[in-house]
């Protein structure tokens, strides 16, 4: 029997990916561009016996899928621009008690109400620094829907290796486009299932000590052993604590179990990067213009190449180091004001020679959009 | 049912912070807080082990056991 | 059980100020979960943040510190996730009616079986004495040098306006009335409200020259009177207490699981 094809929207692809890798609680806020992926559980999780809940706000639906997931489901909400920013306390929260849950921005024209309907790539930053305080986070986005369907499944498993929220950062001209989906079968894509801890009742559990590899086992509330969970700083057993020892050791940690696995955590694509002298850098939807005028140079001789970044944060520096290393020009291609460019400019040897092709105006950007730049480095003026 | 007898009260002196509610709520004026402001029995006889000390004291500082 | 098992002892002495009324509310609570004979695995305690919200830490039950204002919105996630499980959130009068008023107002409007208990002593006491919505009128407080013009709402009216189906207020001088109607409001199938009147010597007390704890709590007795006494008619500046709302209604994780019926009979 052939795979099942699908001809969906983003969000769909979206639904789909996280059903797959098991998703079994959703709170949301209606909230365009992302609206669908609420509507689309409120009918698919229920004859699962999955649990769907339409909260009063944006913070309650982040707050409620902490909630559960602390009783040992898998748990997303997804919202946009302002809802996102609403959320970030919660965010805080669920990085500081390492929790896993999975957030899906589908970006829309920023800041404020911005343009509802219409696309940007403006959130990038705010995936990385919207919550306050030391932190690390883990975001990822896709330029189709056959990868926005594998990246989901990917942060919920990256959420739950890591006992981190993890952010999936869509756009709103992935998420409304149709196109063509393959469903994988059950099992074909890897995924990870909650670690369970395996101490005994009446032994004294740990909630916040990790094991050698670095992983931290949980235990259900409801189950047999009994903890405590909070936003505070806090010991092993979950306790609050202000020792400078403490406070050290968990932030540390909490940075540390995330950056210093930067480079197993880099989701990437490339194309006609080996013998590039020209190499540009995009993601999500943008990344779809940017392949389109890749493709079409190359077939006029022109030696340029595509690193599309699947893999937001922690940022793939080493990744884009040695992608761009022999190329004269680099060319980041985002919808925003050049939010990623400092990064790729840190990354490089050369920063002098990065440059940026955007679009800001609420408009997708296009190959042509990029062919002025290209010019201009090229020495061929626009 | 039987007047419950006192058998004694349990306070605990490091918990007890010295508020003064059980003391001063006491209906039958048993408690007094001693020089280091912790509560102490002063008038056991009087005691009818209404336990309103007991379910008053924010700090479960005191104990109220009865004669089974 | 005796009270002391249920207690986290190993962080005894308590963090509250002598005479806070917060250390008798606990104690009403945990008499109130003796009676009803609770299995510890089965009890999830969620609070937000403030003097009152550190009860959790107290407690050997499942427990979630989270933040200010969002606790019952935590809770209606581990409770529709697992509907078993008893939620007791115990709020201050600010984190769960300032902030915390929204998740308030839905969590009684979807009756929800969760057991809120609003500790009301009309003050934000962590950050040191500032006036709450729960004040009232004519009182002093850190950022109320010239007194408060800020009126408070009636959290009984509130809660049974936004369809809390059990709602009831005591005080801390009432103690065994206290762990009454909280062992009703947690045997209550649906979103249970218990208001505790209790006392903040340290700054509501000093603020507004109450006297001592024992003083606030007697404060208390003289101020308040059952639901429907005649003493409410001839002097209506008094605070009734008591059961306010016991009524049966469609619990919330009830009805969800009639929807997943619906949902797998394919009748819409």
């Amino acid at each position: 029997m052939g795979k099942t094809v699908k001809f969906v929207q983003g969000n769909e692809a979206c639904v789909e990916g996280a059903l797959y890798a098991g998703l079994n609680f959703y709170a949301g806020y209606p909230i365009t561009p992302s609206t669908e992926i609420a509507e689309l559980l409120s009918l698919k999780l229920p004859p699962r016996g999955g649990k769907f809940i339409q909260m009063e706000d944006e913070i309650a639906s982040l707050c409620a899928i902490i909630g559960a997931s602390l009783t040992g489901c898998k748990v997303m909400t997804a919202t946009s621009g302002p809802g996102f920013s609403l959320m970030q306390e919660a965010l805080g929260y669920a990085v500081m008690a390492e929790i896993p849950c999975v957030i899906v921005d589908v970006q829309r024209g920023g800041p404020s109400t911005g343009i509802p309907t219409h696309v940007s790539q403006g959130d990038l930053n705010q995936a990385r620094w919207g919550t306050h305080g030391d932190h690390a986070i883990i975001t990822l986005t896709a330029s189709n829907h056959q990868d926005v369907f594998a990246m989901t499944v990917e942060a919920f498993n990256l959420s739950e290796t890591y006992r981190t929220p993890v952010i999936l950062l869509f756009d709103e001209v992935v998420a409304h486009m149709r196109e063509k989906l393959i469903l994988p079968e059950p099992g074909e894509l890897h995924t990870v299932e909650r670690l369970k801890t395996s101490v005994k009742e009446g032994v004294d559990y740990h909630p916040y000590l990790p094991r050698e590899d670095g992983r931290l086992p949980m235990s259900d509330f409801g189950g047999v052993h009994r903890y405590n969970v909070t936003g505070l700083v806090h010991d092993m057993w979950g306790f609050p604590s202000t020792e400078p020892r403490v406070v050290h050791g968990l932030l540390r940690h909490l940075v540390d179990k995330i950056e210093n696995r930067a480079h197993e955590l880099a989701r990437f694509k490339e194309f006609h990067l080996e013998d590039a002298d020209i190499v540009l850098i995009s993601y999500g939807s943008s990344a779809r213009s940017a392949l389109h005028i890749v493709e079409e140079r190359r077939r006029r001789g022109e030696r340029l190449g595509l690193l599309e970044l699947q893999t937001l944060w922690p940022f793939p520096g080493d990744v884009v180091r040695t992608r761009c290393a022999r190329a004269r020009a680099v060319v980041v291609v985002e919808m925003n004001m050049g939010q990623m460019v400092p990064w790729v400019k840190l990354a490089v040897e050369r920063p002098d020679r990065v440059f940026l092709a955007n679009r800001i105006d609420g408009v997708f950007i296009t190959p042509a959009d990029i062919h002025n730049i290209l010019r201009i480095i090229q020495g061929r003026g626009v | 049912m039987a007047k419950p007898k006192l058998k004694r009260h349990l306070i605990n002196r490091d918990w007890c912070k010295g508020c003064g509610i059980c003391v001063e709520l006491c209906p039958k004026h048993v408690l007094e807080l001693d020089e280091q402001d912790k509560v102490s029995v002063v008038r056991p006889q009087d005691c009818i082990c209404c336990r309103l000390c007991e379910l008053r004291c924010p700090d479960f500082a005191i104990e109220v056991e009865t004669e089974e | 059980m005796a009270v002391k098992d249920y207690l986290r002892e190993r962080f005894f002495p308590h963090l509250w100020c002598p005479g806070c009324g917060h250390g008798e509310v606990l104690g009403g609570m945990i008499r109130a979960i003796e009676r009803l004979g609770l299995k510890k695995n089965d009890i999830v305690m969620v609070s937000g943040i403030g003097c009152s919200s550190r009860i959790v830490g107290y407690v050997d039950f499942h427990t979630l510190h989270t933040i200010h204002g969002r606790a019952l919105a935590f809770a209606t996630g581990v409770k529709l996730a697992r509907p078993e499980l008893t939620l007791i959130v115990p709020m201050g009068d600010g984190d769960a009616l300032a902030i915390g008023g929204n998740h308030f107002i839905h969590a009684a409007r979807r009756n929800i079986d969760i057991t809120a208990i609003v500790m009301n002593n009309r003050i934000y006491g962590m950050t040191g004495g500032q006036f709450s919505p729960l004040s009232g009128i004519n009182v002093s407080a850190t950022t109320a040098p010239f007194k408060t013009i800020d009126k408070s709402f009636d959290i009984v009216e509130l809660a049974r306006a936004a369809g809390a189906t059990f709602v009831a207020r005591s005080t801390t001088y009432h103690a065994q009335h206290l762990s009454e109607v909280i062992e009703k409001a947690i045997r209550h199938k649906g979103f249970s409200v218990v208001e505790v009147l209790t006392q903040c010597p340290t700054y509501f007390g000093r603020k507004n020259r109450i006297g001592d704890a024992p003083e606030m709590v007697k404060w208390l007795k003289d101020h308040t009177t059952p639901v429907g006494s005649k003493a409410k008619q001839e002097n209506p500046e008094l605070i009734e207490r008591g059961i306010f709302v016991d009524i049966e209604a469609p619990e919330y994780c009830e009805e969800y699981s009639k929807l997943v019926e619906r949902a797998r009979g394919g009748s819409r």
